[in-house]
């Protein structure tokens, strides 16, 4: 994150509902022009927290800061409010024409007519629809309306923007072409963004950094990279889907912060030794590991490497594995194959590489995992 | 828009005020009489030359006989114009009422189909007619509404000595004359109606007038004044008034001449004055 | 089935003659039905809209209430409303009774559930997430207020013409507050009940006839509002 003055930034943060804490955030604060992608599971506080940032809803406690100046609640609200807009995941738009939709937030400001008209092209134009202006909104499909509502928020250029789940309703093409529209609009315009997703990869490709919540709570944030792949506990690290976590001792302590472990509960399988207990895990380990801590690897699928059969002297500082794939499934544009190796790891390789390996249930392989792709964290 | 609908709600509210009333309560006169006194159309003759010369705005209501009495029991009504001699006596004797004048009289006629299934045409005796029709199979409809008429009708039975109440042959409508009348003459029924009425529906109706003329067949209306002892609400100068114009030479002549021209025949006949 | 054709005929020949007391009854007819409606769209609408946009204990109750006076007896609002303005009742002092405004009064307690209660549920079946949208975009409340409105305008309108029917063809709260007072009172419905009942079933019919162009020539000009500007 870039120094300097935050321009969104909630302290002491908390909504109740119902009697309930449904959001509790000591402190989070974006910096302008940044995208800030907020994940986790339903029920986790990110519409909350967006409905926060909007103004709309005032927290219980604690304070929401706009360019270091605080939010009032209720009605002195609006002046921030109409600095900021927000689109939902379903459309919601108006029974009316394209233009009418897409000018609404204009109206409410009473922009004059022509100022009005020219800033209603431009934003129809910047996301493909200028053709539907005349359209009615009940004629769209699903992406156009979408399209039309991300429109309609851009149109009174506001200073954040808000996104829940934007894309969510949508089928992939219609994804992954407003996707594109909406990242080369955020670059040219500098808007600053916090949406909520359940797609990784939406989070990876628009996201400057991503925070993780819980239950109302922040359990971590940082750039999409530190997220995935070094996740700060294991619920972090089971939600963005490092699916590999195995348990691990550590044992002596190289240099840059690296660790040597030992692997845990590995068994044997039908003619194939034992896994190597020695293990280099480079690329750290959270903060708090040392010599003799319990903790869990982390390895992300696509990070395994996988090879066909065959032993052989593992070369300074590779982890290899022996065992045989256990199934192969695939998902998306991967197969995912788990492999027991008296423990279980599970890989993603693209179908290319499984044909080449010739994998599928039986066969005897290798398992690679780089030490730079490991990574250790507290257990529990 | 929002202009609009400012200019909507002016409209409006000025459209509620030039429909308010006017305050000036002794400007009112309120008259309860019966339906089949404002169906003859009397009133619209009388009341606006009354309303010229008064100066006062005539508010006629047109109810039942029962509920116009019961205006007058309750102050509701500044003065009444009825024929129920039975409970206008009652009204006078308890206080409700400040004078009593004879205007006019009409009278009933028993009136049937023109095959007359009860041979009772011609009976100078209203008893003896009540009497055959239900022996002789034909059906009477009655208004059965408490209305003046009723009332009559009532006494009628009572001084024939029958109780028509459950008989197969008599049935009740709860309805004004008019559609009373009418079903009479769709159906084939005797009934009961006052010769105004009748006169007036006569081109519509299949009925003939069968007995008239005896004198329990007269019905008698008196102007009341409404007492102000009792209700000091009521318009009592302007009730006077109106009795007053009732019973005067002039209203009593046009009384005596209305129905002529279209009827053939005078509708009341005005008795101002007279005896009882 | 000729009397009908005559009442037709009769019906024509008074509108186009111009007879007067058949104008001044429609006009009063229009005149009183269209303010109560107009009261009765300006409450009912702001009654119905708050009970969809708001939660308080009770609300279910008022709900109900509002639901039940849908469906209340024009009859039983006419005597209660002329118990009310009776001289000698307690709001005799207005004098009141018998008057076209006793049947205005009348006529918006009519109607006032009806608008109610079909604005209640127009504004209720918006999207949830439409009322935070709205706001997201910069609204102040009556901004979003007046949003969802419009947005409802095609139930809301109905409601409109739901209130409008129920009194315009209303006639026995009309009687009994007005008195069928001609020159001041008598409406159309009035006037058929009392010709009915003197037997002129031609002038009846005419009056029916009249009464029922009256309706159609309102509603259709309410419909042309509600489904206008409906892009294909």
């Amino acid at each position: 994150m870039s120094t300097g003055v935050a321009i969104l930034e909630v302290r002491d943060f908390r909504i109740r509902r119902g009697g309930a804490e449904v959001l509790n955030l000591p402190s989070i604060a974006v910096a302008p022009g940044e995208t800030l992608a907020l994940i986790g599971p339903n029920g986790a506080g990110k519409s909350t927290l967006l409905l926060g940032l909007s103004g709309i809803e005032p927290p219980s406690a604690g304070e929401l800061l706009f360019r270091g100046a605080r939010v009032p609640a209720g009605a002195a609200a609006l002046d921030y409010r109409r600095r900021v807009a927000m689109v939902f995941q379903e459309p919601l738009l108006f029974d009316t024409t394209v233009f009418e939709n897409v000018a609404t937030g204009l109206r409410l400001r009473r922009f004059p007519k022509e100022e009005l008209g020219r800033r209603v092209a431009e934003s129809l134009e910047r996301f493909r629809i200028g053709h539907l202006a005349g359209r009615s909104a009940r004629t769209l499909s699903g992406g156009e309306a979408q399209r039309a509502s991300i429109a309609r928020a851009m149109a009174v250029a506001p200073e954040i923007l808000l996104l829940d789940e934007p894309f969510a309703a949508l089928d992939p093409p219609a994804r992954e072409a407003l996707l594109e529209d909406l990242a080369h609009t955020l670059h040219e315009t500098g808007t600053t963004t916090v949406f909520a997703t359940h797609d990784r990869a939406e989070a990876q490709r628009l996201a400057d950094r991503v925070a993780v919540l819980d239950c109302g709570r922040l359990r971590q944030i940082g750039t999409a990279e530190e997220v995935l792949r070094r996740p700060a506990d294991s619920f972090v690290a089971s939600f963005v889907g490092v699916e590999n976590l195995l348990p691990v001792t550590l044992t002596a302590a190289g240099e840059g912060g690296a660790f040597i472990g030992r692997l845990e509960g590995g068994k044997s399988v039908a003619g194939i030794a034992a896994p190597d207990c020695a293990l280099l895990a480079v690329g750290g380990a959270a903060p708090g590991m040392r010599v003799g801590s319990e903790g869990l690897i982390c390895v992300r699928p696509e990070d395994v490497v996988v090879a066909a059969g065959g032993t052989g002297a593992a070369p300074d500082g590779e982890n290899r594995l022996q065992g045989l794939v256990a199934a192969v499934v695939p998902q998306g544009p991967f197969l995912k194959v788990s492999i027991d190796c008296g423990l279980r790891v599970v890989a993603a390789v693209s179908g290319h590489v499984a044909r080449a390996h010739a994998l599928e249930p039986g066969s005897a392989v290798t398992v690679v995992l780089r030490p730079a792709d490991l990574y250790v964290i507290p257990r529990g | 828009m929002r202009k609009s609908a400012a200019a909507v709600t002016a409209l409006s509210a000025a459209a509620l005020i030039a429909a308010a009333p006017g305050f000036a309560q002794e400007k009112v006169l309120i008259l309860a009489t019966t339906t089949s006194t404002q169906d003859s159309g009397l009133l619209d003759v009388l009341v606006p030359v009354f309303e010229k010369q008064s100066g006062l705005m005539v508010k006629t209501i047109a109810v039942g006989s029962g509920q116009a009495m019961t205006m007058g029991l309750k102050g509701e009504a500044d003065v009444l114009l009825v024929h129920s001699p039975a409970a206008e006596k009652k009204f006078m004797e308890d206080g409700f009422g400040t004078r009593r004048l004879l205007v006019m009289h009409n009278d009933f006629v028993i009136v049937g189909p023109a095959a007359d299934p009860a041979k009772i045409k011609g009976l100078m005796n209203t008893a003896d007619a009540l009497k055959t029709i239900g022996a002789a199979g034909g059906t009477f409809i009655s208004r059965g509404d408490n209305s003046g008429t009723h009332a009559k009708e009532k006494t009628l039975w009572t001084a024939a000595g029958i109780n028509p109440e459950g008989q197969a042959w008599y049935q009740q409508t709860g309805l004004g004359m008019g559609q009373t009348l009418n079903v009479a003459s769709e159906k084939g029924f005797y009934t009961l109606a006052d010769r105004g009425t009748y006169l007036a529906m006569k081109k519509i109706l299949a009925l003939e007038i069968l007995v008239e003329g005896e004198k329990n067949l007269l019905n008698v209306y008196h102007v009341i004044e409404v007492s102000q002892a009792k209700w000091p609400k009521v318009n009592a100068t302007g009730a006077k008034a109106f009795a007053d114009f009732m019973v005067a030479d002039e209203t009593q002549k046009t009384i005596g001449g209305f129905g002529i021209e279209k009827y053939g025949a005078p509708l009341f006949f005005p008795d101002a004055g007279k005896a009882e | 089935m000729e009397l009908i054709w005559q009442g037709i005929r009769e019906a024509f020949g008074l509108i186009f003659g111009f007879d007067a007391e058949i104008w001044r009854i429609s006009l009063l007819s229009l005149r009183i039905s269209g303010t109560a409606t107009f009261i009765s769209l300006l409450l009912g609408v702001s009654a119905g809209t708050a009970l969809a946009l708001t939660r308080f204990p009770g609300r279910r109750v008022l709900v109900s209430l509002v639901n039940t006076g849908m469906g209340l007896p024009p009859v039983v609002v006419g005597l209660f409303v002329s118990i009310f303005l009776w001289r000698n009742g307690p709001l005799g002092a207005l004098g009141l009774l018998y008057t076209p405004t006793a049947m205005i009064i009348a006529q918006s307690v009519i109607a006032t559930p009806i608008v109610t209660g079909i604005s209640l549920a127009a504004v209720q079946q918006l999207p949830p997430k439409l009322r935070l949208q709205i706001l997201a975009l910069g609204a102040t409340r009556w901004q979003m207020v007046r949003l969802l409105l419009r947005e409802a305008r095609l139930p809301l309108l109905a409601a409109v013409m739901a209130g409008f029917g129920g009194v315009i063809s209303e006639v026995g709260a009309s009687i009994m507050v007005g008195g069928n007072i001609k020159g001041s009172t008598r409406v159309l419905t009035t006037a058929t009940v009392m010709e009915t009942g003197r037997g002129n079933f031609d002038v009846a019919i005419a009056l029916s006839v009249i009464l029922l162009l009256l309706t159609f020539a309102v509603n259709y000009l309410l419909t042309r509002i509600q489904q206008a500007e409906r892009p294909r």
